[in-house]
C-alpha cells in the first residue's frame, strides 16, 4: 500500500503542483505570521498560545 | 482552483475545531502555569501582571531582561479578552498547520481517511513539537533565552529536517534514503539549539516541568485531533476535483 502511494507520489500530475504549493505556502504564511512574527502586537495577542505552541518566544 | 478550494475549506474546518479543542485544552493546563510563571517573571515591588509593571522593572531583573515589552504596545486585557485572542491564534495556527499538512498529503497520494490522517498528525507532532522541543523546550515567561532570530532560524531548520527525514522514512524503500533520513532527523540536534548565557531563573523548575508535560500533552492530543479531522474531511469533499482531472485527459486525448 505505502509502496502504491509511494508510486503516486512520483505522478503527483502537473496541475496540482500550482495549488498545492499555494495552499503550502498560504498555511506557512499563516503559522509565521501567529507564531513567528515580531511584531509587538502580535506577539501580545497570541501571548499564551504561542508559548503553548513552543514556539520560540520573547 | 477546485483542489486549492476544497484543501482550503478542509483546512479551515479541522484548524476550527482541533484549535478550539487545544485551546480549551490549554486553558487547564497551560495557561495557569503561563499566569504563574508571570508573577515570577517581574517579581518586582509593583505586584500583578508582569506586562503591566513599569519598563524599570523589566531592565533591573536579569532574568526578565530578554523579556522586555515596548510599553506602548497594545495587549489584550486579562480574562476573557486575553482567551479570545489565544483561541484566536490557536484557530489560525490550527488553520496554517493543516493548510500545509493537507498539501504535503496530497503531494505524496492522499491521506486515504482517517487512520491516514492520524498518522499525518503524529507526524505534525513529532516535526513542530517534539523534534524542536528537544532543543528548544518549551519556555515559560521570565525564562532565560537565547536571541529569538537565531533560535527562530534553529527551530523552522529542525521541522523542514525532520519533516523531510519523516518523509523519506515513510516514503522509499532505499536504504542510502534512509541513512539520509537518519542524518536530517539527528543533524539539527548535533549542531545544537542556540543555548542562553545562563540558565538562572526565578521560574522554579518543579513548574517548568509541569509546563512541558503539559505542552507535549496537549500538542500530540491536538495534533491527532488535526490530522484525524483532515483525513475525513478530506475524503468527503473533493468537488470539481475529478471533473478537472476528467477534463484535462480529454484535452489531453485530444
Amino acid at each position: 500500500m505505502v509502496t502504491k502511494s509511494a508510486a503516486t507520489a512520483v505522478s503527483v500530475s502537473t496541475s496540482k503542483i500550482i495549488p498545492l504549493s499555494m495552499t503550502a505556502l498560504l498555511g506557512l504564511f499563516v503559522v509565521g505570521f501567529v507564531g513567528f512574527s515580531h511584531m509587538e502586537v502580535v506577539h501580545n495577542a497570541a501571548h499564551d498560545s504561542r508559548h503553548s505552541f513552543a514556539f520560540p518566544c520573547h | 482552483m477546485s483542489l486549492f478550494r476544497n484543501i482550503v475549506f478542509a483546512a479551515v474546518i479541522a484548524g476550527l475545531l482541533s484549535g478550539l479543542l487545544l485551546t480549551v485544552m490549554q486553558s487547564f493546563s497551560t495557561v495557569p502555569l503561563i499566569l504563574q510563571a508571570e508573577t515570577y517573571e517581574n517579581a518586582a515591588p509593583e505586584a500583578g501582571h508582569s506586562h503591566e509593571a513599569a519598563p524599570a522593572a523589566g531592565a533591573t531583573a536579569p532574568a526578565a531582561a530578554d523579556h522586555h515589552h515596548d510599553e506602548e504596545a497594545w495587549m489584550p486585557a486579562d480574562g476573557f479578552e486575553r482567551f479570545i485572542y489565544t483561541a484566536a491564534a490557536d484557530v489560525l495556527a490550527a488553520i496554517g498547520f493543516g493548510l500545509v499538512m493537507i498539501a504535503g498529503a496530497e503531494a505524496l497520494g492522499g491521506f486515504g481517511g482517517w487512520r491516514g490522517g492520524l498518522l499525518f498528525g503524529i507526524a505534525g507532532f513529532l516535526t513542530v513539537s517534539l523534534a524542536p522541543g528537544l532543543g528548544l523546550p518549551p519556555e515559560l515567561p521570565g525564562m532565560p533565552a537565547a536571541e529569538l532570530g537565531p533560535r527562530q532560524i534553529w527551530w523552522v531548520s529542525t521541522a523542514v529536517c525532520t519533516a523531510a527525514g519523516l518523509g523519506l522514512l515513510a516514503y522509499t524503500r532505499s536504504a542510502v534514503l534512509a541513512a539520509l533520513a537518519i542524518v536530517l532527523l539527528i543533524a539539527p540536534h548535533l549542531v545544537g539549539a542556540p543555548l542562553p548565557p545562563s540558565h538562572e531563573t526565578a521560574v522554579p523548575i518543579e513548574l517548568h516541568a509541569r509546563f512541558v508535560n503539559a505542552v507535549y500533552a496537549t500538542n500530540l492530543v491536538f495534533w491527532a485531533a488535526l490530522g484525524t479531522l483532515a483525513g475525513v474531511i478530506r475524503e468527503r469533499f473533493r468537488a470539481g476535483e475529478d471533473v478537472a482531472v476528467r477534463s484535462s485527459t480529454e484535452l489531453a486525448s485530444r
